[in-house]
């Protein structure tokens, strides 16, 4: 916020915005290279608060993006995705188990460096680091293989080609669809008539086409993560949360952004509010960390995701968190 | 082709070869040349031969990973359990074949011990009932129930490596298949992996296939043991017949050779119902005392004085050395032993100055002749460096007057001019394409005439290739092409770490030839090390540490001979006699029955 603020005395002198001048500034001549730039000059009230909603803003978005990675375990989510996508989320979990190890291991390389005192610095060094570095990760992707290769990662259940090629071009349609369906929801111009159904049979069309790649590969899961009460409860109260702000921004747009031009006082909508409040809720639903299927961790030697017990405090409305 | 096996019923077969040759793309000749093997079910089948002799290759044949996944073409056939490997990939063989590699965590997928073992049988779709009763046995049959819950990363290497092959044994596999599975551990977790290894044969009559370098360790539980060559051929038979003329028999057979029994024994117990008369007449002997310079005068070439390396902050802070006083005097070679994590390596760090050192002091006597004013700051009581060179006190030789400098307040340069460390993973200070130009950069980093190095290399490891990637050299080449560029800097203080990790016999007689042949020079040597062995026929003085601390230091003789983890296996042989290796049992029996102390040759 502050540095949105601060971007706004620097470049937006202007005088653009209206209300009373809050900082008369003197302008900074710039070469016509730069015409675009302004560099301080006076600024106005208007402009000031425009910068601090905008700060706000971006500052909900990192709440929200915080309070939900506190609400969900990625891994745990990556369990949860269809059969059809399980070698993306190996891939995936792959990605995460290896780059700690990759830093390791570029760790040992600098720290060796030290030994043959290597005088190369910044630029010239980078082959002495990356030379046993990319060695390594190579030496050690292949034993990943290998070892994935011997635990039957990758076995199929023998379904014929064709079912496997339907079900490729649905998910390929289907992702299409969405893509075309959500851009004519966004694109204003396009119309909500024309986004809604697309939308909805590109959503029809990659679900079953992920059923279909599902039945392809033969996988049991361990400790399946069970989708109970909790679960559904944190999905409802954002699916809530969501739909309460859009409801308030459609019935009353300028409550939702006040305007700067002139800067009013923003006036709180209940409706908004509401919204707001009922995304604090899974404070208190959401199922603990660390999973249900295995409470009894032991104490001393959590992994770090699991050793705050402490439940969220943040909402977790993914979608909108509350600019105004 | 192969020996008489001397078992007159073989079980099932688990395992056959038939004649199979295996040659990679691009290799002039084949790593497995007519091949004919049977293993029989519930057999524990030991794979030795010298580095770069075709063990994994054999080892891969059988999981199928050689050539579906490493390329190659295979003549004649592979059968596991009836089947074909020709024409099943892996990851249709995961249910018949476990195959757990050398760097057991490579292999892990998860992140989590329980999830680890169940991803094999997730693959396979077990249903989950079943698949949850099967983890419950694995874990209990490896003994890592209490580990079920913890982050892989956190394991120790002994856990590692049994979470490893409990990954592999949960899919039911018929046959193990494990790639020098106790090299990198401290003889205690050796111990528990191998007790593990030996239920699974005894007890579900799994076959196991494992090639190994530390045959002492191994070969008194095998039934089996195929010896691959350097051409690639391969001999097999029992124990006791291929033990009998292998170049690299562990010492208990040696000591049979020198004693005569004959078929050699395979256990330190066997050897110990058949030591009575060798006892007798080694009574009237010694074992030549260990030469100690160190102890006759002079000044400690490296003094440490209540060193403690902390890593981590926060929850996660470990005191890996806690408060260790040392001296290193020259011509002796010093071994630091104990269990994995134990701050072995921590303290070879610090002692270099390229690690971490939370407190303490670490003065090193120099080689005049590397200490320019150039070198750096000379204050050696000075803590972490701040690192810019060339202080203004260079001038003097430090306050003190003893003219010892701190490595850790030094200049990279400086300090391996001091103290030169050779680290486990030899291959991370290597980057150039071949090993020519590693020789030159090692020369002109450390300011010495070209070829300087290179004539290092030769002393050390004679006949490397100037042209040859350092890649591409055995295990063993490539730690001595380390020790030389160590060496262009001259150091008096020599660490290696580790130095005997996948080498093979041969290789490693060589480390102990090498590293004498240092201390003769007037260096002072610290071997950290696992290998009983070396230290036995090499070290002058054991140092014991446990968590961090020093435990024990003294002679060899002295702090080995007593430890039931840490005696080489001729001590527990002739126990309470001192002996320490067959050669000082040979010679003072070829000294004749001349009773009293008449010193019997050298140690080394």
């Amino acid at each position: 916020m502050a540095v949105r603020v601060l971007f706004r005395v620097l470049f937006g002198g202007t005088g653009l915005g209206s209300g009373p001048v809050v900082l008369d500034l003197p302008r900074v001549p710039l070469p016509d290279l730069v015409s675009g730039v302004t560099l301080l000059g006076p600024i106005t009230a208007g402009s000031l608060l425009a910068g601090v909603y905008e700060g706000l803003r971006l500052a909900a978005v990192l709440v929200c993006v915080g309070a939900a990675n506190c609400l969900a375990d990625a891994r745990r989510l990556l369990r949860a995705v269809p059969g059809a996508l399980a070698e993306v989320s190996t891939a995936v979990v792959i990605a995460l188990t290896s780059a700690p190890q990759l830093v390791d291991s570029v760790r040992r390389v600098r720290r060796a460096r030290r030994l043959r005192a290597g005088s190369a610095e910044g630029v010239r060094a980078l082959p002495a680091v990356l030379s046993p570095v990319l060695a390594d990760a190579l030496d050690r992707s292949l034993s990943l293989a290998g070892a994935m290769a011997v635990r039957g990662y990758g076995r199929t259940a023998g379904v014929p080609r064709r079912t496997r090629r339907a079900s490729g071009a649905l998910l390929v349609a289907g992702l299409l669809g969405t893509c075309l369906g959500l851009f004519g929801l966004l694109d204003p111009t396009a119309g909500a008539a024309a986004g809604v159904p697309v939308l909805l049979a590109g959503a029809a069309l990659a679900v079953l086409g992920l059923r279909l790649a599902s039945a392809r590969v033969r996988r049991t899961a361990h400790r399946p993560d069970p989708w109970g009460g909790p679960e559904w409860a944190v999905s409802a109260v954002g699916a809530t949360s969501a739909g309460a702000m859009a409801l308030a921004a459609a019935l009353d747009p300028a409550a939702l952004a006040p305007s700067t031009a002139p800067p009013v006082w923003p006036e709180p909508s209940l409706l908004g509010l509401a919204a707001v409040l009922v995304a604090v809720l899974p404070a208190v639903l959401a199922p603990r960390r660390g999973g249900v299927s295995s409470p009894a961790r032991p104490a001393g030697r959590a992994s770090e995701g699991e050793s705050s017990p402490a439940r969220p405090a943040g909402a977790a409305s993914p979608l909108r968190g509350g600019a105004s | 082709m192969s020996v008489p096996a001397g078992r007159p019923a073989r079980p099932p077969v688990a395992v056959r070869f038939d004649r199979v040759t295996l040659t990679y793309p691009g290799a002039p000749a084949p790593a497995l040349r007519d091949v004919d093997l049977e293993v029989g079910e519930g057999e524990l089948c030991l794979v030795a031969g010298p580095t770069g002799s075709g063990k994994s290759t054999l080892l891969g044949a059988v999981s199928g990973l050689v050539p579906h996944l490493t390329g190659g073409e295979l003549a004649g056939e592979v059968v596991v359990v009836g089947v074909s490997t020709r024409g099943t990939p892996p990851r249709d063989l995961a249910h018949l074949v476990g195959h757990v590699g050398q760097d057991p965590v490579a292999g892990f997928v998860t992140d989590s011990v329980e999830d680890e073992l169940a991803y094999a049988m997730e693959q396979l779709a077990v249903p989950a009932p079943a698949m949850r009763r099967r983890v419950e046995e694995v874990l209990d049959l490896l003994g890592v129930a209490d580990l079920r819950d913890r982050p892989l990363r956190t394991l120790s290497g002994g856990q590692a490596q049994r979470v490893a092959i409990g990954s592999v044994l949960a899919a039911g596999p018929r046959v193990l298949v494990l790639d020098e599975p106790t090299s990198a551990l401290d003889p205690g977790a050796a111990e528990e992996v191998l007790a593990a290894l030996v239920r699974l044969v005894h007890d579900l009559a799994v076959t196991v296939v494992v090639a190994e370098h530390r045959l002492e360790r191994v070969v008194q539980h095998a039934d089996r043991v195929v010896l691959v060559g350097r051409d690639g051929r391969v001999r097999d038979g029992a124990p006791a017949a291929m033990m009998r003329e292998h170049d690299g028999a562990p010492p208990v057979v040696e000591l049979a050779r020198a004693a005569g029994w004959d078929p050699p024994p395979l256990s330190v117990r066997d050897a110990r119902r058949l030591a009575g008369p060798l006892a007798q007449a080694l009574a009237g002997h010694e074992p030549p005392l260990p030469a100690t310079p160190g102890r006759t005068g002079g000044p400690p070439l490296l003094r440490s004085r209540d060193v403690v390396v902390v890593h981590g902050t926060g929850a996660g802070r470990v005191r890996a050395v806690a408060g260790v006083d040392l001296d290193l005097h020259a011509g002796e070679v010093v071994a630091l032993m104990g269990r994995n994590g134990s701050g072995k390596s921590s303290l070879l760090w610090a002692w270099q100055g390229s690690g971490p050192r939370a407190r303490g002091e670490v003065g090193v006597l120099g080689d005049g002749a590397a200490m320019d004013s150039s070198v750096g700051r000379r204050r050696w009581w000075q803590r972490r460096p701040a690192a810019a060179a060339g202080g203004p006190g260079a001038a003097a030789r430090g306050p003190t007057g003893d003219g010892r400098q701190d490595p850790g307040a030094l200049p990279p340069a400086g300090a391996r001019a001091l103290v030169g460390l050779v680290p486990q993973t030899p291959g991370d200070l290597l980057y150039l394409p071949t090993v020519g130009q590693e020789c030159a950069q090692a020369d002109a980093e450390s300011g010495r005439p070209r070829g300087t190095c290179r004539a290092l290399l030769d002393e050390v490891a004679p006949g490397v290739p100037d042209e040859r990637h350092p890649r591409d050299l055995s295990e063993g080449q490539r730690l001595a092409l380390v020790l030389a560029v160590q060496l262009a800097a001259t150091p008096r203080v020599v660490l290696l770490d580790e130095p005997t990790r996948g080498l093979d016999e041969e290789a490693k007689r060589r480390v102990g030839q090498v590293v004498r042949e240092l201390a003769a020079q007037g260096r002072a040597v610290v071997l950290a090390t696992h290998d009983v062995e070396l230290v036995a026929a090499a070290a002058d003085r054991v140092v014991v540490v446990a968590q961090g601390r020093v435990v024990a230091d003294g002679p060899t003789a002295e702090v080995v001979a007593s430890s039931p983890a840490f005696a080489p296996q001729t001590a527990k042989v002739l126990a309470p006699q001192p002996w320490l290796t067959p050669q000082q049992v040979r010679a003072a029996l070829a000294a004749g029955p001349a009773p009293g102390a008449e010193p019997a040759g050298d140690r080394s």
